[in-house]
């Protein structure tokens, strides 16, 4: 891997960001929505149910770190697009790049949009709610980075279909994190799930991700167990999707429709 | 100083290339070089396999059998290595819309790792006559001054080999012609070679020292395109162009070579 190649791919998104108001926008402006549709009705259920401990914690600790995970995964899928929309992505892969070096660029600019995300939504959740996840405890900071890494996991999925079925394909950039709420108990102990649906949620790592964020808010203690077992889960996706990507790259390649996206 | 009959490096070659996209075979068995600081033309009408080439010739789409050598490496297994001194530039292809001229090139000169980046980009920028402009976005920028963009990305790593498709399309004829004698000054000064495809077989008779000729995905002939237009017996190569294309001549394969 040469660093120069990384860092000029991550240059173009800086370049990108720096200059475009509405991109800067639209990676604060529907997190932020959220956070003040959540907080106000966090704020108005926990004044008539008292018996819920910990309420207003619990739903904007899981909007955020939810949107830390959808973050990452838009930072690879979407980043992306930047260069299929710009007619550029030819350019790029006529270079001596490599496929690793572009992955690891997406992953730095997606790295750069949670950052702005975060700061963004930990300052107003703060500002409005009084609420401050660093009173949560360094304990939190492992869960977070097992999300950003599921997200990037997601984009290099998401990524590698809209590489093989085109444009046509790009809505999952948008979307593909959504399909995995339900099952991920953002919002939700596992236990409200089906029996099912709690069976696949065992092998979701944000699942567990969340369950451990619940439990370090009332409890404290650090969940050992469900951090373990995310990392596992999270290797394990992390692992499938980049040979999914891998294994995708060579067939658009074969079939031609690499040129196609770029053109 | 070498003599004018000094033989020349093979920079690129090609052997027995194929390409079948499903039922359709798209590039027939090609073979073919490029020597150091030659323009070569690839003729021919729509679906003869030109971009199909040039695309293999770059790493964009895997052949499906043949073998492509540039500077002695094999492609398939020095890509990164190769790459590092070639480059292209397509009609097709643009740069991101909401960088500045100037911005486009630091992330190319990056992205190739050229030292003396600025120093370069000023010489580009001067050359093409983008100096005024540097500091608009691409967005803003005409087809002209797009194309002498790209031109100019394609020669921000000093190449050795650049790839050319139909770089000229969008122009009018001034810029054209301009850029194909800015092509042939860079060719003699730096001994660069280039493989190129146009539908402007004018130009293609000015700029080319030879010419392959391409018919679904054969090649029908090759020589300079004096030699390729005595083998369709043409008076010019759109006359030749138009024979192949209406199927009046079946040509053969190696009709010219020199």
């Amino acid at each position: 891997m040469k660093l120069h190649r990384i860092a000029a791919v991550f240059l173009r998104y800086f370049y990108i960001y720096r200059r475009s108001g509405t991109r800067l926008l639209e990676t604060v402006y529907w997190p932020l929505l959220d956070l003040v549709l959540w907080g106000f009705v966090t704020v108005y259920l926990s004044r008539h149910a008292e018996g819920l401990p910990q309420f207003v914690a619990f739903l904007l600790g899981a909007l955020i770190l939810w949107d830390i995970l959808f973050r990452a995964q838009q930072g690879i899928s979407v980043s992306f697009l930047e260069d299929v929309w710009a007619r550029n992505f030819l350019n790029i892969f006529v270079s001596p790049l490599t496929t690793g070096e572009y992955l690891m660029a997406l992953m730095l600019s997606s790295l750069l949009k949670i950052l702005i995300a975060g700061a963004v939504l930990t300052l107003m959740a703060w500002l409005l709610f009084s609420f401050n996840i660093f009173l949560i405890g360094v304990s939190l900071l492992p869960f977070l980075l097992l999300l950003v890494v599921l997200g990037w996991a997601i984009g290099l999925v998401t990524t590698a279909i809209i590489l093989r079925f085109g444009q046509q394909a790009e809505v999952l950039a948008w979307g593909i994190a959504l399909l995995f709420q339900p099952v991920s108990a953002v919002f939700y102990p596992v236990s409200v799930l089906p029996p099912f649906l709690q069976a696949v949620a065992r092998f979701m790592p944000a699942a567990h991700v969340f369950e451990g964020m619940r439990a370090v808010i009332s409890t404290g203690a650090f969940p050992k167990r469900a951090l373990l077992a995310a990392l596992a889960l999270d290797v394990v996706y992390l692992a499938g999707a980049l040979l999914f990507f891998f294994w995708m790259f060579r067939v658009v390649k074969r079939k031609g429709l690499l040129a196609r996206v770029g053109e | 100083m070498p003599g004018r009959n000094a033989v020349k490096k093979t920079v690129v070659e090609v052997s027995s290339l194929v390409k079948d996209f499903k039922k359709l075979r798209a590039v027939d068995g090609v073979s073919f070089s490029v020597s150091e600081g030659e323009i070569v033309g690839l003729l021919g009408p729509n679906g003869a396999g030109k971009t199909t080439i040039i695309h293999m010739l770059l790493g964009l789409t895997t052949p499906t059998s043949g073998r492509v050598r540039i500077f002695g490496l094999d492609f398939a297994r020095r890509r990164s290595r190769i790459l590092q001194e070639v480059n292209f530039s397509s009609t097709y292809t643009d740069m991101p819309y909401s960088l500045t001229v100037q911005e486009s090139l630091r992330v190319f000169a990056r992205l190739y790792g050229v030292r003396g980046r600025e120093e370069k980009i000023r010489g580009l920028l001067e050359t093409f006559d983008l100096t005024e402009i540097r500091r608009k976005q691409v967005r803003h920028l005409s087809t002209g001054q797009r194309t002498r963009l790209n031109l100019s990305k394609a020669l921000v790593n000093d190449p050795r080999v650049l790839f050319l498709d139909e770089p000229t399309a969008s122009l009018d004829p001034d810029i054209a012609d301009r850029t194909r004698k800015l092509l042939k000054r860079i060719k003699e000064e730096r001994g660069l070679s280039i493989l190129y495809t146009s539908h402007n077989m004018r130009e293609m008779e000015e700029v080319s020292d030879r010419v392959l000729f391409l018919h679904k995905g054969r090649l029908l002939a090759e020589g300079t395109p004096a030699e390729v237009m005595r083998s369709f017996r043409s008076r010019s190569l759109e006359d030749a162009f138009l024979k192949v294309a209406r199927g009046k001549e079946a040509g053969g394969k190696g009709a010219a070579r020199p």
